[in-house]
């Protein structure tokens, strides 16, 4: 399974403030840790939000509006892809994260959707259900 | 915390270090059986006591230092405290070293890991011994999920991988990781370990399902870890790259009930672009290091032909087909010469392809491929040889051992003559 880790922004993520030596090396460790692990899929900070865009929705109206965006707990400044066995793999994964942030910080972790969950079957759910098939059958008069 | 969450949680902790645990013990005891089980015994101790006092800190450590104390009390009862306790003793004399320690451990570990892989497929075991191993110290899979992946009883699994431990002990095997000449023809068995994993689950061999995305995932993690424990052997990453791109399809190959879709036929909006663009990093990788010309960065190159083509017709079959022919004269095989035959029928049409299909039909180790009859099928057609085309897909049919390609070949064989009347 993967999931998706979102490091939060910050008033300083916000203002463009780069993160001193110590956690930039601390962070590339972390970084090569996941690697050597085989979990890391992908991972990349964000420019602050000045950079970025917001476009609305309504209908079939589109309106574009440029950052930056005032709300700072609803911004992110980066995210990691990894992939796990489960949602405590991933949460151990991140507790290992330094602190991307020089004051108290907040990273959230999201499953990403996969085609089975949206289509056919895993082999379990369809072994599952054959036995269910197979038992109910049997159970026919 | 409930119990069932904090067990699930101390699981993975045990997940995430298990291999290093195990290659670390290993190197003390010399032994993987019994690293193993001194492994196992650290993680019942966690069971017990972290759901009270909570995962520590560094987990790896509590881990490592906890199987070491088992390690002693085994030794103590099997009485060559005397002699081991010296070794012991100096492993567990508490750190005076300078803050650059961790970097140091790291470096252990590193080998360490390395030194179990290498173990783990040493040519005194079979190839599905050096799998199941593989997969249990190295990937921590449990016996049943194994046995699961292989569609193989739990207890054959169970096993194969007690024979598999005794084997070591019994032919002596080193824990260490191979120099010189030697090191090359056992880094090749261990890609090779690899790669049947993947292959497993990429294209089950028998049974009703056409993949098992588990053991690829399985695959590439190992292929992942194993290019940073050697990041300098170019076919390491060439094999990386080879499972990227290959994984990257697997959401594109199996249609809404179960049937395999042709890698042309499928809709390229569905292949996993984050997969692809890692293979494609990894394929650089190897050819950085010189190592273009390895049968894995080669088979790497091909499939990354098709991984670069926005369609299914801007593909660049005549460059899949040198890299076939250099594919064939590094790891020659009639598989390839049949690659090589297909790519150049798209580049320079059936005939020519057919040619090539025609001489290999004398190939011995040929003779019961179904994909052989599959291919000569498909430019028979192309040729408008229709009948001929026919008994060759019915042929097919009758020669794989995959259900679901059996019902596609049998579905060709019926369309190929059915759109005449």
């Amino acid at each position: 399974m993967r999931f998706m880790v979102i490091v939060k922004a910050d008033a300083n993520s916000e203002a463009g403030v780069m993160p001193d030596e110590q956690l930039l090396s601390a962070m590339m460790k972390y970084n090569e840790e996941l690697a050597n692990a085989g979990v890391l899929l992908a991972g990349e900070g964000l420019h602050p939000s000045s950079k970025g865009a917001r476009i609305k929705f309504s209908g079939t109206k589109r309106t574009v509006i440029d950052g930056p965006f005032t709300e700072t707990k609803e911004l992110i400044a980066g995210f990691w892809l990894l992939q796990v066995k489960s949602k405590e793999e991933a949460i151990e994964w991140v507790k290992r994260c330094p602190n991307p942030m020089l004051g108290d910080s907040e990273i959230e972790l999201r499953q990403v959707f996969e085609t089975s969950d949206f289509e056919h079957a895993t082999p379990e759910i369809v072994e599952q259900e054959k036995q269910l098939r197979e038992s109910l059958e049997s159970r026919r008069p | 915390m409930t119990a069932s969450d904090a067990h699930r949680t101390i699981e993975a902790v045990f997940r995430i270090e298990s291999a290093r645990l195990i290659a670390g013990l290993a190197r003390i005891v010399r032994d993987v059986g019994v690293a193993e089980e001194l492994a196992q015994d650290a993680l019942v101790a966690a069971l017990e006591r972290w759901p009270e006092s909570g995962v520590p800190d560094k987990p790896g450590a509590w881990l490592m230092t906890t199987a070491k104390h088992r390690a002693i009390d085994r030794l103590r009862h099997a009485r060559l405290l005397e002699r081991k306790h010296a070794q012991l003793g100096h492993e567990l004399e508490p750190p005076h070293e300078p803050p650059d320690l961790d970097a140091r451990v790291e470096d252990d570990f590193g080998d360490d890991l390395l030194r179990l892989v290498f173990t783990c497929c040493h040519p005194v075991l079979s190839s599905e011994a050096r799998v199941a191993l593989t997969l249990r110290l190295l990937g921590g899979l449990t016996t049943a999920e194994i046995a699961r992946a292989f569609l193989v009883p739990e207890p054959t699994i169970a096993q194969r991988i007690v024979r598999a431990k005794r084997a070591l002990a019994d032919e002596g095997v080193p824990f260490e990781v191979p120099r010189g000449p030697e090191l090359a023809a056992r880094l090749a068995s261990v890609l090779e370990v690899i790669y049947l994993v993947f292959n497993e689950g990429y294209s089950a061999t028998a049974g009703d399902d056409w993949m098992r995305p588990g053991l690829c995932e399985d695959a590439l993690r190992l292929g992942r870890i194993l290019a940073e424990l050697i990041p300098g052997d170019p076919e390491v990453h060439g094999l990386v790259a080879l499972l990227e791109i290959q994984a990257s399809r697997s959401r594109a190959r199996i249609g809404p009930s179960g049937e395999p879709i042709l890698l042309l036929d499928q809709r390229r909006a569905r292949w996993d672009h984050v997969l692809i663009g890692r293979g494609l990093a990894a394929l650089e990788r190897a050819e950085r290091l010189g190592g273009a010309r390895g049968p894995y960065a080669l088979q790497a190159a091909i499939t990354a032909c098709h991984a670069r083509a926005r369609t299914a017709e801007d593909t660049d079959w005549a460059r899949i087909a040198a890299l076939y022919a250099a594919l064939s004269e590094v790891a020659p095989s009639p598989i390839v010469e049949l690659n090589r035959a297909v790519a150049l029928a798209m580049a320079f049409g059936p005939a020519v392809g057919l040619e090539l299909v025609d001489a290999l039909r004398s190939e011995p180790s040929l003779a019961r491929y179904h994909l052989l009859s599959s291919v000569r099928g498909d430019l028979l057609a192309k040729l408008g040889r229709v009948d001929e085309a026919r008994v060759e897909f019915e042929r097919a049919a009758s020669l794989t051992r995959n259900t679901r390609e059996r019902e596609l070949l049998l579905a060709r064989a019926a369309a190929v003559t059915g759109a005449r009347r």
